[in-house]
């Protein structure tokens, strides 16, 4: 098993005939992913990379039995296509685009309220770079060659911070079970927790990185979670020990607004939650590793 | 995106909102004007920058006559206000805002942010104003009173009225007050705004409800559809390097340290920043050139820092995924050609086609020091800066 994406999953892209979604579609393809359509409105009935376009989410997923998606819309659309996705019977969508406001995530969260808890899409993002189970399906943007198959479960804010992990791991020749990128925006589709949960469900995760960065309550909020339901051991990077308060670091969400949000006040509210933490970003992947052999 | 306070209030102002009579000025002989226009024989003159704290740093003046507003006006105007918020370097002084001087009776606080961890809007009052949040929960956090909206319905009056009755407002201005409150939700939710503070939102001696000073912020990701909330940015209010870097697609944060950085991905750049600071150095800024890192953004980030005469040694670390390595070094020595850089440059590439894009550097005519790690490309900055 891995988490949100397998070897099978039937995966469609909307967005699919522009120029991010081709090409990101053709990546996922060469690296085996299960890709079995797009979703372009205007455009049903053609094809695509060889692949059936359709007009609509609900269209595609009747005709493909696909259950995730990946959009590559413009922020001004994501948020409607989201919903589509939703509506549909989605299972995963992974949002990978940066620039959705923050009003219309809330929209889109609240639209979701519809659906149990069994039926309810997983949103992954906005402004992130995808999910990866490594060896199995990519449903992203990330260079499917630096992620090993492995055990380990990765989730973090960055995309390019998430490399780097992921290439630390696999110089110590540990791999990845599934790597999940919750993206930089202040509110977004899944959270760590949100994730955290799937990871300790699943057989094939042993332990869980945690790549974290200042701003929001996200990252304590998971730490919390780990100490009260996990077994599994919870490793945690914090990025932002100089960032101003108060100032946006690149990502929506990176800013330092209240009590609790700065690079330092994480870490030690992570350590009073049992959560093992990397010092710095160049030991994730040797903190990772040494978590793993005091748990054998 | 900030805005200034009286833009602020013409907007609320356009929800139902009662503010106290006034105008802008550009000079002193308007500002004279503006104040006999105006009628009443007192008034405040407020310096606009995008700050808080601007009547502890004298950049709001009470006036008892037309003269001493253009003589507060000449006083403001061109001039740098520094406030606890500004930095030392303070913010210009472009304009004023000349204003009726309001008898006050009483007065409150009252704020709307997002609240990241119920993903709503979430509206804090007090009794306390005219103090900063900080300070009113440090000193009276009895006091806050918090009500979470839920963005699907909107504000609903009930919760707008037990708002305005736990701020203690006498029963006759209660649905005055409600309706203040809702105007400042409705702007903030059909705005796109990430925040609305009416400090102090006061209660006059004539028992009218006035926002005497208030600020707001906006969501950048959504101005592409709030086009009377773009215009009014106020790039003067920047820092203009920030700017030069917004105006080019450049994620860019100036800082107080000396070693510059150029790095792709904001994740990736704030580690990067926390190395050189466990190394020992201090980042002159943040500089995120987004996941991509094409050529075109490369040259504009060594433009942008080589502006910046506080670097004395500048760190590039590139995580090249799809847009490989080889890709990125060939950026990286086409900027270099371009723009002359005096202070040590160390590099640091790694992902995809890592050995093609060192090749590259090194068969290069460029002068850079090579670093394989996300470490020792910080010891290298670090120890650079002595040379």
């Amino acid at each position: 098993m891995s988490v949100l994406i397998e070897k099978k999953t039937k995966i469609i892209v909307q967005g699919f005939t522009g120029k991010m979604g081709s090409f990101h579609a053709e990546e996922m393809i060469k690296y085996g992913t299960n890709v079995v359509g797009g979703v372009t409105p205007g455009k049903g009935g053609m094809k695509h990379l060889n692949l059936p376009v359709f007009n609509t989410v609900k269209e595609a997923v009747k005709n493909t039995g696909a259950s995730a998606s990946i959009l590559f819309v413009p922020p001004a659309f994501a948020a409607d296509s989201a919903m589509e996705a939703a509506d549909a019977g989605i299972k995963t969508c992974v949002a990978i685009v940066d620039g959705i406001p923050s009003h219309d995530m809330i929209k889109i969260k609240r639209y979701m309220r519809r659906y149990s808890r069994t039926e309810k899409m997983t949103l992954v993002g906005p402004n992130c770079a995808g999910v990866i189970s490594p060896g199995k399906a990519m449903l992203g943007i990330m260079p499917g060659h630096i992620y090993k198959e492995g055990k380990i479960g990765i989730i973090g804010r960055s995309g390019t911070l998430g490399y780097e992990a992921a290439q630390q791991l696999k110089n110590l020749n540990i791999g990845v079970s599934t790597s999940v990128g919750i993206g930089g925006d202040p509110i977004n589709g899944s959270s760590f927790k949100d994730i955290l949960e799937k990871f300790e469900k699943d057989d094939e995760t042993e332990a869980v990185l945690m790549i974290g960065e200042i701003g929001g309550p996200q990252e304590v909020a998971a730490g919390k979670f780990a100490k009260e339901n996990m077994k599994k051991p919870v490793i945690a990077y914090i990025a932002g020990l100089t960032a101003p308060k108060g100032r946006v670091m690149g990502h929506a969400g990176a800013i330092v607004s209240a009590y609790g949000e700065s690079a330092v006040e994480k870490v030690e509210l992570l350590k009073e939650c049992g959560v093992i933490i990397s010092k710095n970003p160049s030991v994730m992947g040797e903190t990772v590793k040494s978590a793993l052999n005091s748990k054998n | 995106m900030d805005i200034h306070e009286y833009q602020a209030k013409k907007i609320l102002s356009g929800f139902g909102v009662t503010i106290p009579r006034g105008g802008i000025a550009y000079s002193p002989e308007n500002a004279e004007n503006k104040a006999r226009e105006l009628g009443g024989s007192k008034w405040v003159v407020k310096a606009q920058v995008h700050s808080g704290a601007r009547g502890k740093a004298g950049g709001i003046i009470i006036c008892n006559s037309s003269l001493e507003v253009a003589q507060a006006a000449d006083k403001l105007l061109g001039k740098k206000l520094v406030t606890n918020q500004t930095g030392p370097e303070g913010k210009i002084t472009n304009r004023v805002y000349i204003e009726e001087a309001t008898d006050i009776k009483k007065e409150l606080y009252l704020g709307l942010v997002f609240d990241r961890s119920s993903e709503s809007i979430m509206v804090v009052a007090s009794t306390e104003g005219g103090m900063s949040v900080e300070e009113i929960s440090k000193k009276k956090p009895e006091t806050i009173i918090r009500s979470k909206i839920e963005v699907a319905v909107g504000m609903q009056k009930f919760q707008a009225r037990e708002i305005a009755f736990g701020l203690k407002i006498e029963p006759n201005l209660i649905a005055r007050a409600a309706d203040t409150i809702i105007g400042c939700y409705r702007a903030f939710s059909e705005l796109d705004a990430t925040m609305v503070e009416v400090n102090p939102l006061v209660i006059s001696n004539q028992d009218q409800i006035l926002a005497l000073d208030c600020k707001m912020s906006f969501d950048n990701n959504a101005l592409f559809r709030r086009n009377q909330v773009s215009e009014l940015r106020d790039k003067t209010q920047e820092n203009p390097n920030e700017v030069y870097a917004s105006d080019r697609g450049l994620n860019y944060v100036s800082l107080d340290g000396n070693i510059g950085n150029i790095i792709n991905g904001a994740g990736l750049a704030m580690a990067s920043m926390d190395m050189i600071k466990l190394a020992g150095g201090e980042p002159a800024n943040f500089l995120d050139v987004g996941g991509g890192a094409t050529p075109e953004k490369i040259v504009k980030a060594f433009k942008l820092i080589s502006m910046d005469d506080k670097v004395k040694v500048i760190l590039v670390n590139i995580f090249a995924g799809i847009n490989r390595c080889d890709w990125v070094a060939e950026g990286i020595v086409q900027a270099l050609e371009k723009i002359e850089i005096k202070v040590p440059i160390v590099i640091r590439l790694a992902g995809t086609n890592v050995e093609k894009g060192n090749k590259i550097l090194k068969e290069s005519k460029i002068k850079y020091i090579e670093a394989n790690t996300l470490e020792d490309a910080a010891n290298k900055a670090v120890k650079a800066l002595g040379n």
